[in-house]
């Protein structure tokens, strides 16, 4: 009796392990398809560059993009010759404490450069220790004012929360989208709730109408029959979503099937949404977003990062994607331009990334002629863009 | 010394026992602090924060005998009143652990507060309740925290719910910002204050558990019938135990919300309270010892476990069903008295 329960004991530890094994292998195999890889693995040769991001988890869609593309650009850059990168994506599972874990575990590796964080919070927190350890980030959708406010070694890639709420009710008054504005947003979220302030701000000062302005919070984002009955009957024309993806991908279920039919209004959270899994992207039809990165340009990088990134990784990549890879080749630019080696100390590469960054312009795939001032903020255009027959199209 | 040893009661060694591996492990971590990996190092704070909890809540579950769902809640209270109050003092008292220690009574005192109010009506009751109102008052501080508003100007404090109507004179700062919680905390929890904190805590716990009122607590936990028939008044010293749970887990919330520069409501949500019980559960009830080592473990195993992946929840749950599996079975237990010698079998029959 006693040795049964023994080996089943140890039968399932050789399965957990074996399972992990696999995991293992799976995760290694798409780098080690690249052969210039190999080569930037070895010490002292190559940059490391590390980032956080939620790659399990409810907002695992965007850390696994952010992934995905610095992937893309870490290899055609190893490729190329020159500065070579050594890239390492740790899991913070959109979590302040985790994340601070998933950045030691990077300065153990002993990250050279820092992608900062994906989400908002987690890389409020890890900014204050990239600033105490004199690591240069620059994180590629991290997009609150707090994650830069008083840290002159971080930068953004992303606009920050409130400039796309401001451009959004610009974008609906200059296009005269709708006079009539309602919007439903989430309140225990720093991400909707900067955006939200600012879109009303400025749509009170563009004499856009909000005619209902209702709320949702974590545990209750499964029925939005109050809100979006709130809308209808106070005769919206256009319902602004500033939120993620999963609990908009419900709404449009819900309006559909209550024959709700506005005008849908979203920012860069909703990208993502025609990639999710069981959304049907009919009910996303006609949605309009703002986001600096449009997968149908006809643009030659953007076209080119298209078809490597479905050829890798089966799916369109959205703009987090895009932000990752402008990132990487952000910093490939102004190592360059300060001629930096990969044997020199993090506080030293940090000094020369803060000098360059303020100082230089950049062309990448989320625009053109990109500066920095030395809060770290970005200053780039966003593009309107449309969800027409599944995929995205450019509104202009 | 010996001699003293033998005569102290088995409990009373326990407890010392205890106190020596707590500080024997804190003298270690101090001497090696220079070769630890920056992601221990990282970890230390919130492992005593956990750790307090974890304590904590076994006042509750072990000793007291009633489940509480909503553990995280007084962390939540403690967290937010805690750093309030240290933020607002940053100009008037300059020295960091002072202030830190002025942050952790104001969080304890606030989640006494809190654990005091719902324990007037739910402690009166039998059954299942204090379950089933902790869970609500974990949600309810969530929201609570989500909506308010606290700036600080010249003036003193402002507060306001739902939006921000805190109206801050010039030079004023926004202490808590709604569903941004709380952020560009100056970092000022160390290792030596969450080391301290765990010690308090267990001198809180174990002198309350060996006391008059300590017996009578778990007299209640045993035979609630036969404790009020000899004279014990149940609500007063259930509540003595639930208020002392709650203070000790706000002062846990302020020293991890001081190890981190942001802090939001959401992060103390049902989840947490299920982490700090699963620490409980797999420590043992009412074995304060092996709350702390649950708690130091699986705080440290997620982390250890990386380099799996996008596995590593999946080997976490699986380690933990493992870990839960192998302190149940009675040939482990048996084999486990086997090296401990007699102690263990005499504690056992």
């Amino acid at each position: 009796m006693m040795k049964k329960k023994f080996m089943s004991l140890m039968l399932v530890m050789a399965m957990v392990l074996s399972l992990a094994a696999c995991g293992a292998k799976k995760e290694e195999a798409p780098a080690s398809d690249a052969p210039a890889s190999t080569p930037a693995a070895e010490s002292g040769s190559a940059f490391k560059l590390g980032g956080t991001g939620p790659l399990t988890g409810g907002a695992a869609i965007y850390g696994t993009a952010a992934k995905n593309g610095a992937t893309i650009a870490v290899d055609e850059i190893n490729a190329m010759g020159g500065i070579q990168f050594d890239l390492k994506y740790e899991d913070d599972t959109h979590d302040a404490e985790k994340a601070v874990n998933a950045y030691n575990a990077l300065k153990d590796w002993d990250m050279q450069i820092s992608l900062g964080s994906v989400t908002s919070k987690p890389c409020e927190a890890t900014a204050a220790e990239t600033y105490a350890d004199r690591i240069f980030a620059l994180t590629p959708s991290a997009s609150s004012t707090a994650v830069t406010e008083g840290k002159d070694n971080m930068f953004q890639m992303c606009f920050m929360d409130p400039n796309q709420g401001s451009a959004s009710a610009q974008y609906i008054a200059d296009k005269a989208l709708a006079t009539k504005v309602a919007v439903i947003w989430k309140n225990d979220d720093v991400y909707s709730k900067g955006i939200h302030d600012t879109f009303t701000a400025k749509a009170n000062e563009l004499g856009l109408e909000i005619v209902s302005d209702t709320t949702f919070a974590d545990g209750n984002d499964t029925d939005f029959s109050v809100q979006l009955s709130g809308a209808q009957t106070n005769g919206a024309d256009l319902v602004f979503l500033p939120m993620y993806y999963q609990p908009a991908s419900l709404i449009f279920a819900q309006a559909s099937s209550m024959n709700y039919a506005p005008k849908w209004f979203g920012v860069d959270g909703m990208d993502g949404i025609l990639t999710m899994e069981g959304f049907d992207p009919a009910l996303a039809e006609g949605v309009m977003l703002l986001t600096p990165f449009n997968a149908d340009s006809t643009d030659e990088r953007t076209a080119s990062f298209v078809k490597a990134y479905q050829e890798r990784f089966n799916e369109v990549p959205n703009q987090f994607a895009a932000d990752a890879y402008d990132c990487v080749y952000a910093y490939k630019q102004a190592l360059e331009a300060a001629g930096c080696t990969p044997d020199m100390s993090a506080s030293d590469l940090c000094d020369k990334m803060v000098e360059q960054f303020t100082s230089m312009s950049f062309d990448g795939l989320t625009g053109e002629g990109m500066t920095w001032d030395a809060s770290g903020a970005v200053s780039k255009s966003p593009k309107g863009m449309v969800i027409e027959n599944g995929a995205y199209v450019g509104l202009d | 010394m010996a001699n003293k040893l033998k005569t102290l009661s088995k409990t009373s060694r326990r407890n010392y026992l205890t106190y020596v591996l707590v500080i024997l492990a804190y003298l270690v971590l101090q001497l090696l602090s220079g070769s630890l990996s920056s992601s221990l190092k990282g970890m230390l704070v919130p492992i005593c924060a956990y750790v307090v909890m974890a304590i904590s809540l076994n006042l509750t579950v072990g000793i007291l005998g009633e489940l509480s769902l909503g553990h995280a809640g007084f962390m939540s209270v403690g967290a937010f009143t805690g750093v309030t109050a240290a933020v607002a003092l940053q100009g008037v008292i300059p020295i960091a652990p002072l202030r830190l220690a002025i942050g952790m009574v104001v969080g304890a005192a606030f989640a006494a507060l809190a654990g005091f109010l719902i324990g007037i009506p739910v402690l009166r009751l039998k059954g299942d309740y204090l379950a089933i109102v902790t869970l609500a008052f974990g949600e309810i501080i969530k929201s609570i925290f989500n909506n308010l508003y606290v700036g600080m100007d010249g003036n003193g404090l402002h507060f306001s719910l739902l939006s921000d109507s805190t109206d801050l004179a010039e030079g004023g700062k926004l202490i808590i910002g709604g569903p941004m919680g709380i952020g560009g905390i100056q970092k000022i929890s160390t290792f030596t204050a969450g080391f301290l904190l765990v010690m308090i805590t267990l001198v809180v716990v174990f002198n309350l558990v060996n006391s008059r009122s300590g017996r009578a607590i778990m007299a209640i936990r045993d035979n609630r019938i036969a404790a009020e028939s000899v004279g014990v008044n149940i609500t007063k010293y259930k509540m003595m135990a639930f208020v002392t749970s709650a203070a000790l887990a706000g002062s846990a919330g302020t020293l991890f919300a001081m190890n981190y520069s942001t802090i939001v409501a959401n992060k103390f949500d049902f989840n947490t309270s299920i982490l700090v019980l699963v620490f409980v559960v797999l420590g043992g009830q009412g074995n304060m010892l092996g709350s702390i080592v649950a708690a130091a473990a699986l705080t440290i195993l997620p982390e250890a476990l990386r380099q799996f992946a996008d596995y590593r929840m999946l080997v976490y749950a699986i380690v933990l069903i493992l870990v839960m599996l192998a302190t149940n079975n009675p040939s482990f237990k048996s084999f486990w008295s086997r090296i401990t010698g007699k102690r263990d079998k005499k504690e056992a029959a």
